[in-house]
């Protein structure tokens, strides 16, 4: 029997505006019309202005109909959608929405397309290839594959992942780790947890070639406990890779034993630094650790470990899989492949945005993103997480890649793109800055843990009005011993929304005595 | 969310586990958070001596994350993420409402990951995507 396959986001984003409703409104209204289907809970394809997207196989196409509320969905069954007929929230073969067409997903290819638990699914579009591929290669071989293929850490350093596994490949040690650091604690940033939750067969055999290439027997994969949904999807999908050999002993039959965990973070922001995340795995208090030595030589528990972000791991399949000249064909300079930019804050069409470096700002934010959701105009983008500058609508025709940002005063970090309309008050955002990482600071380095404070009470002045050429150049002052003398990058980096604000922003710095009480 | 209620005797079931487990502290804590709902002053060297570490250590970890608490749960858990993605869509209003209405039973957080739909919130477990004080009231016991 070939029953209508209706795919409904099981992603907690698109759970979070009513997912679960429209499925048991679909599934009531089937089964009062007795007519069979059958409901897959596949992850979010990132268009989340159309979430929830219901999809509806029809022939080879699938017919998407969003946003979807629970109320609409006996106007669905009148419109006959189970067949694709018309309706007014429909859009057509999802495939061709140009928001999609125009992407180039790699790391992201899967993502929203089935059950993210179906190893079957997993096996016909492509899962697998790489890890079969790097069975046969060297630990050498594999290593080269990535070095060559120009990746780099997606986490947000940029750091060339090449390197960092040739190190722990050479370290000699009895026992080695992969920590994947899924401690997305960057607002705006939101594409490790809907890969995870979407695709999560692509982390463990990215991780699992890792181990491979570099000889490692024991990975974790530390998320933070603000999702909840990634960690139980992430569970299920060790179980079911076990099931089917990709983790355990002997990994599809071969001699390489590589076994995986999930820890939990417990919602400190700081334990997304990696020597901070290795303490926390440890169970101890996530203080950062002093640099070096490099956790490739000495990590957790002292062993050589390999950290990398979710994303990086992720990008590693297709590189094995189709060559590392494929992927560096994409990107520009030094920033080679795709990144997953997330679009978010006061946007129209927010979600996932997977292409090559080297798109503009502009093409970004208002291309994809479409303006902002208030329908006001932009005044500000904030890119790269909490620690990332802000630019204003002067800065669209920016590179965005790691140098060009760099060059700019900003940085790419996760690729998270946030945008502020007209109501947003930098100052007010200058300050922020400094207040959460004041909260969020380990503690162990005076320039955060103090500089930190100050910061931001340095800033109130400015805000009242008070003595605010000496504040400014006092605040500027304490950002470069902030961004000196700082033991890791939240310290180091807090300065940089805070000087990216003065600088592009100074109207919301000047004559403040004027719109405060 | 329903939680067990503390005895010596049911904390130490929830250790048992991790008896092996390296670097068995964060771990466990956060065991006994999800079945108690906190983490009770007498379970700190409870924890210390079945571990061989010291008191120090685990109130050091308690007192470190946000998440681990040392007084019992309230009727409610209401957390508002007030990052910048939500702040431009005006998370902030909605925590002061939030927090005139519910009051302590609201807690700041810093991002859920649902940064396109915002403001976010989290009420009892459950992720609220473009959450307005109805959505919340309407989610809560």
């Amino acid at each position: 029997m070939n029953f209508a396959k209706v795919f409904v986001p099981g992603d907690s984003a698109a759970v979070s505006v009513g997912a679960d409703d429209v499925v048991a409104e679909i599934t009531r209204l089937a089964k009062a019309a007795d007519i069979q289907i059958e409901i897959v809970r596949n992850g979010t394809r990132g268009v989340f202005w159309l979430e929830p997207l219901v999809e509806v196989q029809v022939g080879e196409k699938r017919i998407g109909y969003g946003p979807i509320k629970g109320d609409d969905v006996a106007g669905l069954f009148e419109a006959q959608f189970l067949k694709g007929g018309s309706h007014e929230l429909c859009i057509g073969n999802v495939e061709d929405l140009p928001w999609l067409a125009k992407q180039d997903r790699v790391t992201f290819r899967r993502v929203g397309l089935n059950d993210p638990l179906s190893m079957s699914d997993y096996e016909a579009h492509g899962g697998l290839i790489g890890l079969r591929r790097a069975l046969k290669l060297s630990g050498e071989e594999i290593v080269a594959e990535v070095l060559e293929s120009g990746l780099r850490g997606r986490g947000g350093a940029g750091f060339p992942a090449g390197i960092k596994w040739r190190t722990v490949l050479d370290a000699q040690s009895d026992l080695k780790y992969l920590c994947c650091n899924a401690d997305e604690g960057d607002s705006g940033t939101f594409a490790d947890r809907i890969l995870i939750e979407g695709d999560p067969f692509t982390l463990i055999e990215g991780m699992a070639i890792a181990a491979i290439a570099v000889g490692a027997t024991q990975g974790i994969v530390y998320t933070r406990s603000e999702y909840p949904t990634a960690i139980a999807k992430l569970n299920a999908a060790i179980a079911i890779a076990c099931e089917h050999g990709l983790l355990g002993k002997n990994i599809l039959g071969s001699n390489f034993e590589f076994n995986l965990k999930v820890r939990s973070g417990a919602g400190s922001y700081v334990c997304g630094e990696e020597t901070a995340m290795l303490e926390s795995i440890e169970g101890k208090r996530g203080v950062v650790r002093s640099k070096p030595p490099l956790p490739a030589i000495s990590g957790l528990f002292g062993k050589p470990t390999v950290i990398n972000n979710v994303l990086t791991f992720s990008s590693v399949p297709a590189i094995i899989s189709e060559g590392a000249s494929a992927y560096k064909s994409r990107g520009v300079g030094r920033s080679l492949g795709t990144q997953v930019f997330q679009l978010g804050g006061n946007v129209k069409c927010g979600g996932i945005v997977e292409t090559g470096f080297g798109i503009t700002l502009g093409e970004l934010v208002s291309g994809y993103g479409g303006g902002t959701l208030t329908g006001k105009p932009i005044k500000a983008v904030q890119i790269g997480g909490p620690l990332g500058a802000y630019f204003s609508p002067k800065n669209f025709d920016l590179s965005m890649d790691y140098e060009s940002l760099l060059a700019a005063g900003g940085m790419l970090g996760h690729g998270g793109v946030v945008i502020f309309d007209t109501e947003v008050d930098l100052a007010i955002q200058a300050k922020f800055a400094m207040e959460f990482c004041a909260i969020e600071s380990c503690g162990k380095c005076t320039p955060c843990r103090l500089g930190s404070t100050r910061g931001a009470e340095t800033i109130q002045e400015i805000i009242e009005g008070h003595n605010v050429a000496a504040n400014k150049k006092l605040l500027l002052d304490l950002c470069e011993v902030m961004t000196d003398g700082s033991l890791c990058a939240m310290g180091g980096l807090t300065p940089m929304p805070v000087k990216s604000a003065m600088i592009n922003f100074p109207g919301d710095f000047e004559n403040r005595s004027a719109v405060t009480k | 969310m329903k939680y067990a209620t503390w005895s010596k005797s049911a904390g130490l079931a929830v250790l048992e586990p991790f008896r092996d487990e390296p670097g068995p502290v964060l771990i466990s804590l956060q065991a006994l958070q999800r079945e108690f709902g906190y983490i009770p002053a007498e379970a700190v060297a409870i924890v210390a001596n079945f571990f061989n570490v010291s008191r120090a250590d685990v109130h050091g970890v308690l007192t470190f994350y946000e998440d681990l608490s040392s007084s019992p749960p309230l009727p409610n858990e209401i957390h508002v993420c007030i990052a910048e993605a939500c702040q431009a869509v005006g998370s902030r209003s909605l925590e002061k409402a939030l927090k005139l209405a519910h009051g302590e039973q609201v807690r700041d957080v810093f991002c859920f990951g649902n940064c396109a739909l915002g403001p976010a919130a989290m009420v009892n477990g459950v992720l609220i995507g473009r959450a307005t004080p109805e959505k919340i009231a309407a989610a809560m016991k």
